[in-house]
This record gives C-alpha cells, sequence and structure tokens, in this order.
C-alpha cells in the first residue's frame, strides 16, 4: 500500500507566539522573536539572548495536578497537539484512535525538571526530589501524555537525535501513514531547556552568538537557543479528500544519513547525501524544488557546509534556489526545530510565501546563495526540502509539495 | 609568574588534555602541527580556564590556534587579575 500523505492540521507554541497564526505572522513580517534571555539570570553566561516562549501561563492549559506532572518540554507538546488536531477537526473513533499513531522529537526531555532536583539534591542537601521526577524527565513524556488527552493507542514513540529529532518524528510518521500501518499520525517534537546547567553547556562550546542568529551573514557569530512545540496531524490525501479537510500540503518524502565524520563539525557529503535520500524517496527531481528551509543555524561551520552541500546536489539549480533560515525568528529549538520548521515550510507552500531570513547584513562568500534577506517573498512554489542537520552528524531532511485544490 | 612557568604549565596542560608526550608540545607549537581541531580547542581552553581560574571570551577564543595565542592569552588576562568567576561579556 502507499498513500500519498497530507497535513491536515498545524499547532506551534513558540517564542512567536502561543499559535500557528502568530507563528506565520512573524514569519511572514520577518519579525523575530529574540531577546534578553529571562529564565535565568543572565549575568551569569556568555550569552545574553534567547527565543524564548514569552507570557506563557501553564494555568491557562492545565490544571494544578496536571502541571504537577508535566514538565515545560511535555507541557508545549500537548498545547501543540490539541492546537493542530482542532485545526485538522479530527472527528474521533475508536477504530481511529487505535490505529494512529504519535511520534514526537526531543533532544533532553524534561531538562528543567532534573536540574531544579539536582540543585535541592546537591546544593540545598535537601535529601528527596520529587517523586514525578522519572515521568517528567523521559523524552517520551509528551508523546505519552498526548495519548492520554487523545486516547490514542497506536504506535506511539519518541526520537531523540538531537537538533534532528523532530524531522526524524515527522518522517517515521510519514512513512507510518504513507505505507498504510497507521491511518493517521500526530507527529512533530517539543524542547524546553532553559536552566543554567543546560545553557552553561552550551556556552562551554563556543556556538552561542552574543547578539542574535545571523544565518549565512558574514558577520554571523553563533546560534541562538529557542524553545517551544509543533505538531502535525498526518493523514492519506485520499481520506482528507473524502471528509474535506484542510490541506496545507503534502509530505513527498523523507531522507536521512549520518555523516560519520566529526561529532560537531559537520559534513558536506553527510548533509548532500540526506537532501538526495529525500528527493529519491519523494521521487522529485532536481528542479522541482524551488525553496529549501535550511538547518541554517548561523554558526559559521553550518551555513558554510551546508551551502557546500546544496550546491553538491544542485548543481547549476542551487542558483535558482530560495533558501532561508527561519532560526533566525524563532531561535534554535534544538529538538523541536524540525518540527517548528516543517510548519514554516507548508504555510510557505501553501500560501506562496516564503520566510525570509532575518538580521542578515552582509553577503558572505562561503554562503552564495538566494538567502531571502530580511524581507518574505511572494512566490509561488512548487516542492521545498527542509533540512535538520544535527551533532553526532545526524542528518534528517523533509520534502514537502504543495497541493492545489 | 614568569613567561617561561607560564608557558610551561600551558604545554603540560596541552599535552595532558590531547594525550601527547610533552616533547611533541613545544613553545612554538601550532594547533594544526599539533592535530588540534575546533572541539580539541575548546576542550584544551576549558582546562586551561579551570587551572587558572580565568575567563577567556569566545571573541578571543576564536583567534586562539598555537601554544604561545594560549600563553599570550592567559598573561594578559592574569595581568588585568581576571584570576576569579566573573563573567566577562565580549
Amino acid at each position: 500500500m502507499t498513500n500519498r500523505v497530507v497535513v491536515t492540521g498545524l499547532g506551534v507554541i513558540s517564542a512567536l507566539g502561543h499559535n500557528g497564526c502568530e507563528f506565520w505572522q512573524a514569519l511572514s513580517e520577518g519579525r523575530s522573536g529574540i531577546a534578553p534571555l529571562e529564565a535565568v539570570d543572565r549575568t551569569l553566561l556568555r550569552f545574553q539572548n534567547a527565543a524564548e516562549v514569552r507570557h506563557y501561563d501553564a494555568a491557562r492549559y492545565f490544571d494544578e495536578k496536571e502541571i504537577g506532572l508535566l514538565d515545560r518540554f511535555a507541557q508545549f507538546a500537548a498545547i501543540a497537539a490539541r492546537e493542530a488536531i482542532a485545526d485538522a477537526r479530527i472527528e474521533w473513533t475508536g477504530e481511529l484512535r487505535q490505529n494512529t499513531a504519535i511520534v514526537t522529537g526531543s533532544c533532553v526531555g524534561g531538562q528543567t525538571t532534573e536540574d531544579e532536583g539536582f540543585v535541592n539534591l546537591y546544593r540545598k542537601n535537601i535529601p528527596r526530589v520529587n517523586p514525578l521526577t522519572i515521568p517528567r524527565t523521559m523524552e517520551n513524556a509528551g508523546a505519552s501524555r498526548i495519548s492520554l488527552e487523545t486516547g490514542v493507542t497506536g504506535p506511539t514513540y519518541t526520537i531523540s537525535t538531537a537538533c534532528s529529532s523532530s524531522n526524524h518524528a515527522i518522517g517515521q510518521a510519514f512513512w507510518l501513514v504513507r505505507n498504510g500501518a497507521a491511518r493517521m499520525a500526530l507527529a512533530g517534537g517539543s524542547e524546553a531547556v532553559f536552566s543554567l546547567g543546560f545553557l552553561k553547556a552550551w556556552e562551554a562550546m563556543r556556538v552561542v552568538s552574543p547578539d542574535t542568529c545571523r544565518p549565512f551573514s558574514r558577520d554571523r557569530r553563533g546560534l541562538i537557543l529557542g524553545e517551544g512545540g509543533a505538531m502535525l496531524v498526518l493523514e492519506p490525501l485520499d481520506t482528507a479528500r473524502a471528509r474535506g479537510a484542510k490541506i496545507y500540503g503534502e509530505i513527498a518524502g523523507f531522507g536521512m544519513s549520518s555523516d560519520a565524520f566529526h561529532v560537531t563539525q559537520p559534513s558536506a557529503d553527510g548533509a548532500a547525501q540526506a537532501m538526495r535520500a529525500a528527493l529519491a524517496d519523494a521521487s522529485l527531481a532536481l528542479e522541482q524544488i524551488g525553496y529549501i528551509n535550511a538547518h541554517g543555524t548561523a554558526t559559521p561551520a553550518n551555513d558554510a557546509t551546508e551551502t557546500a552541500a546544496i550546491r553538491k546536489v544542485f548543481g547549476a539549480h542551487a542558483a535558482r534556489l530560495a533558501v532561508s533560515s527561519t532560526k533566525s525568528m524563532h531561535g534554535h529549538a534544538l529538538g523541536a526545530a524540525g518540527a517548528l520548521e516543517a510548519v514554516a515550510t507548508l504555510l510557505a507552500l501553501d500560501r506562496s510565501i516564503l520566510p525570509p531570513t532575518a538580521n542578515f547584513n552582509e553577503a558572505d562568500p562561503a554562503c552564495d546563495l538566494d538567502v531571502i534577506p530580511n524581507q518574505a517573498r511572494r512566490v509561488e512554489i512548487e516542492c521545498a526540502l527542509s533540512n535538520s542537520f544535527a551533532f553526532g552528524g545526524l542528518n534528517a531532511v523533509l520534502a514537502f509539495r504543495r497541493v492545489k485544490g | 609568574m614568569s613567561n617561561e612557568e607560564l608557558t610551561e604549565r600551558v604545554r603540560g596542560i596541552i599535552a595532558s588534555t590531547q594525550h601527547l608526550p610533552r616533547e611533541k608540545v613545544t613553545a612554538d607549537s601550532t594547533f594544526q602541527e599539533l592535530g588540534i581541531d575546533s572541539l580539541d580547542g575548546i576542550n584544551i581552553l576549558f582546562a586551561v580556564e579551570s587551572e587558572f581560574n580565568v575567563n577567556i571570551p569566545d571573541e578571543a577564543a576564536q583567534s586562539i590556534r598555537s601554544v604561545r595565542d594560549v600563553v599570550e592569552g592567559i598573561a594578559k588576562l592574569l595581568d588585568q587579575g581576571e584570576g576569579g568567576q566573573a563573567a566577562v561579556q565580549a
């Protein structure tokens, strides 16, 4: 069985707002959600800015008992899933619940819960931690919560591949629906990592920008960390049409690779292999791709390597590609990055508006692609790629196609 | 601390961090000659920061590419009285 798989619902909570509408509004206006860090005392850090979910009140979404059960990252997953499900107007039946898959991505799960427990134990010498620490910290807490809220009993699991987690999750969910193992899937990811310990770990790697995130710009100085969650509803095209669902676009293909090169430095060959794999899985010709939502972290290494990889894959057609990094606006949300970017790419295809690379100052000869600097662009695109290239050399690329009518 | 003493301590830290024989790490060695990549470089700076209780800003870290660069960087920080845990804004 081979189904064409489309996306019929979207949900996002991010630095750009608490829902998909606010997310897209900011992206299309080239507006960044990067601002001074509030979650921790930023005088203790070398870097000062982050893309946090601001003015977030968990009590708007969960009662007190539920808040006790859920780390911030799992809350984000659940909130995004609720929005996506409502957006898709899913009418749950017993049979649909049994045959729906839930696949989420997260780098470190309930990291802030764990951090709080450690502070209590190691610094405050309180000899016990919250008994819910394990269920709150486990990376699958988001997926489990979504299952609990929806009553979905189908294949449910979480993938953790650093910055590629959500792309891997969406890709796997896509394959489940394509081959008929699941009638529907909820796929995406979430991350919430703003504890001092974790931020110190990033500081130590010297890859975080002291000002803002400027992908592909000659004066780029590193990434800006973000948080949030995004979820998609995936179902077969036929089913979606039969029930008159709103179709945002099609997931056409998914490709993966491992660099086998270096634990932190990226490889153009590895990235190229993943892009080629996605194109092959989608049976797409190079010339059909009009836009790439780049991994584009704004580290000196990634952006140059990603440019080289794109050129390796696309050859002469690279000159006709539009490439942008929306991390310039929503930050690098780690395990949620791929999911946020999938939403951005789908909406770009659906609305025929390509989000820009914000904060762009000066062209870098090593990143000599059309990076849609600072201003969104109105153009109809047939197909797009969304790239995720993670530490440990794990690459995951999704291919999307516009669905007309 | 004299320059010689500082150099000796830095040589020792680099040799130890990189698991190299000490004779290989000279006062004139470049990171490239010693096969030290960017991640190794970060580890070396971490060890050096811990040893001397200084804070090397990211901006300065990027231009450190030799044993001499490390020694000069530390000497400057120690002269400025940077032996402490205060974060320095780049």
